[in-house]
């Protein structure tokens, strides 16, 4: 009596109730699918989200004012003596001079690039007849175009000496060379931004929607042209500073709040006006939040997985109830208990297996398509780990029912009807 | 036949040696002693009817005999084997190789083909699938079957349903075909070749004990032992056990005789 006999009789057993069978499965395809296909999902979306964040620069830094300090909370609950609760300077916005302080200091080696940046929003701007509101007007360095990680498709950067010069040329975001030149090729084009003239020299690659706004519904010109004609020669926005390597952004960090500290007067338990943005530890703290994510997806569907085995073991229970008589006539013609409990072992792991691949099937069938705007990602070990789950499912939930046809007395079973 | 070799080694010891066999279910007021100290002793070839009322303890001589269940006291030797000492897996390995069943109700094993309910008991038996399909087809052919081997047994009529089950019993060349009530389901016609295939297989040599309370069936027999109340009360020899069946059928023993 060889395995591969047993597993003919099991077959033959599933077959003969094939809609029962198929329902079983079922139940176990769902809880597969499900792992596989949401582990794919928080994969995915995990992918989309690091993506995004690596398109707005690799090693970069944003400092921005901050204007929160002026509420005092954190720096009072930890001071608790006397000089964090005297009136602090007045917040100060960041400077052309901060930048320049940052960028020509021998303190901060680990600053590859400094770039000043002034913004204004909804600049109305036309060319010929048609007109668009482009999103942000960005006025900054040349730097800026590498350290955020914005190639140019057609035409090129502005360049330093155009930023010295005040020349008021500008590149713009695939969305608004699409918006107002349509096919024809916006390089050297003279546009209207808010009032004043600005030429063409480039068109940025795309680099696709994030989250609810339009990257690429941007326009980056010099800085001291964007603070003449928009927006004043008031304080920076930000400035975006890019480090030498991933591993110096920390480093970075450090050196930068020690020239600002310096310049903005701040001491002990003062909070700064200003605030960095590290993208590295901005990345690494959205990998964990996506992970937690994916996990509680994952356990979501474990229950569905687990939901079905319990099927299992239901319907391996109703199928011994019924066989019995059968149990009782292969024990009488001298079936070893092993072929019996093998027997029944066997089905409810063939039930498990199968619904387990077929789910697979799903699964990787399902993720080609996007889910909730998210492009799943497989991750092969969650497809090893589901059916290898599946399998065990099998033996552990058809081991009770299967043990109770084994452990059947011939003469009981033979006398049951 | 070469599988008789098995049978012919044990043949100085009778098939069944029963010593004082009682058997109580239950326990204390509400005990009820289903056997009373039974002693029976079948030599090869014979061919014994035990005989009963119902309640007689028929049924529960066949559940010890066939191994089923086990007796509450005294001894029980299975060609020469004491089954009592046997673990399960001996138990279910002698059910396999020694004992051949048929029961009432045939107890065949539905949506499987007469073939691969005959081979059933080579399967366990771990009989190699060609070797199991020849025996299987040969212990067919023995019941006339030869053209039902396909059929499942809802497309086989109750007789030939029997013959299935013989077939099964006899394909693994048992020590002893015990035969539990074997006409009790069956119209007289079935009944007349079921009975006529048991005297052909007595004739070749097997032996054979038949549960039953009918006289039609028992007059087939060389032995037949009555049971009541759980005791042996009437035990008579109507043909000697080395010689024929009493009431063979002389046209059917010429095939018989060639099967041997």
């Amino acid at each position: 009596m060889n395995v591969l006999e047993i597993s003919r009789f099991a077959v033959r057993g599933l077959t003969a109730n094939k809609m029962r069978s198929v329902l079983t499965m079922l139940g176990i395809l769902i809880g597969v699918a499900a792992v596989i296909l949401l582990v794919a999902v928080g994969q995915g979306s995990s992918d989309a989200i690091k993506q995004r964040i690596q398109s707005l620069g690799a090693n970069t830094l944003t400092v921005s004012a901050s204007f929160s300090g002026g509420f005092g909370g954190p720096a009072g609950g930890r001071g608790g003596g006397g000089g964090a609760a005297g009136p602090r300077t007045q917040a100060r916005g960041l400077t052309l001079e901060d930048a320049r302080a940052i960028a020509a200091s021998g303190d901060a080696p680990s600053v590859k690039s400094v770039s000043p940046v002034v913004t204004s929003s909804s600049a109305t701007t036309t060319y010929e007849g048609a007109s668009h509101s482009i999103s942000q007007v960005v006025g900054t360095y040349p730097s800026y175009f590498e350290a955020t990680n914005k190639p140019v498709t057609s035409g090129a950067y502005f360049t330093n000496q155009d930023v010295t010069a005040v020349r008021k040329v500008v590149v713009i975001g695939k969305t608004v060379a699409d918006e107002l030149f349509g096919q024809v090729d916006p390089v050297g084009k003279k546009v209207n931004i808010q009032g004043a003239a600005f030429t063409v020299v480039g068109v940025l690659k795309e680099s696709g929607s994030t989250g609810g706004q339009d990257a690429d519904d941007i326009a980056v010109a010099p800085l001291p042209a964007v603070q003449q004609s928009l927006t004043g020669y008031g304080s920076l926005g930000s400035i975006v500073v890019q480090a030498t390597s991933a591993e110096a952004t920390d480093a970075a960090e450090a050196e930068i709040t020690a020239v600002l500290n310096e310049r903005h007067d701040i001491t002990g338990n003062a909070t700064a006006d200003y605030r960095i943005l590290n993208q590295a530890s901005l990345q690494e703290t959205v990998t964990e939040a996506t992970g937690t994510f994916t996990v509680l997806l994952a356990a979501v569907a474990a229950i569905s997985l687990l939901v079905g085995g319990i099927g299992i073991t239901n319907i391996m229970l109703v199928t011994v109830t019924e066989r019995t008589r059968e149990i009782g006539i292969r024990k009488a013609i001298g079936a070893p208990r092993g072929a019996i409990l093998g027997q029944f072992l066997i089905e409810a792991t063939l039930l498990s297996l199968v619904g387990g691949l077929l789910g697979v099937g799903v699964a990787v069938a399902g993720s080609q398509f996007t889910i909730a705007g998210v492009q799943p990602v497989l991750v092969p070990q969650s497809i090893v780990l589901a059916l290898g789950v599946s399998i065990a499912i099998g033996l552990f939930f058809g081991s009770y029912p299967a043990n109770r046809a084994a452990k059947l007395r011939p003469i009981e079973a033979l006398r049951f009807e | 036949m070469s599988e008789t070799a098995e049978g012919t080694a044990t043949a100085a010891d009778p098939v069944l040696l029963i010593r004082d066999v009682t058997k109580v279910y239950g326990e204390g007021e509400a005990a009820v002693r289903a056997l009373r100290g039974v002693s029976l002793t079948v030599e090869p070839g014979d061919y014994v009817a035990i005989m009963g009322a119902s309640g007689s303890g028929k049924s529960t001589l066949m559940n010890i005999i066939g191994c089923l269940d086990v007796p509450t006291a005294g001894t029980y030797l299975l060609g020469g084997v004491d089954v009592g000492a046997l673990d399960e897996v001996r138990l279910a390995r002698v059910r396999n190789r020694r004992i051949g069943f048929i029961f009432q109700s045939f107890n065949l094993i539905p949506r499987m083909s007469a073939l691969a309910n005959v081979e059933l008991p080579l399967a366990y038996g771990g009989v190699r699938a060609a070797e199991r399909r020849r025996r299987a087809l040969a212990a067919l052919g023995l019941v006339g079957l030869s053209d039902r081997v396909r059929h499942q047994p809802n497309e086989l009529s109750g007789g030939q349903q029997q013959r299935v089950a013989v077939a099964r019993a006899l394909v693994t060349s048992p020590t002893l075909l015990l035969a539990d009530e074997p006409t009790g389901a069956l119209d007289s016609t079935s009944t007349k070749d079921i009975l006529a295939i048991f005297d052909r297989l007595s004739l070749s040599g097997r032996t054979i004990v038949v549960i039953t309370h009918e006289d039609d069936v028992a007059a087939h027999a060389k032995r037949v032992v009555r049971l009541m109340d759980g005791r042996i009360v009437d035990d008579r020899r109507q043909a000697p056990v080395d010689g024929p069946p009493p009431l063979i059928d002389d046209r059917s023993s010429t095939g018989a005789m060639s099967e041997r």
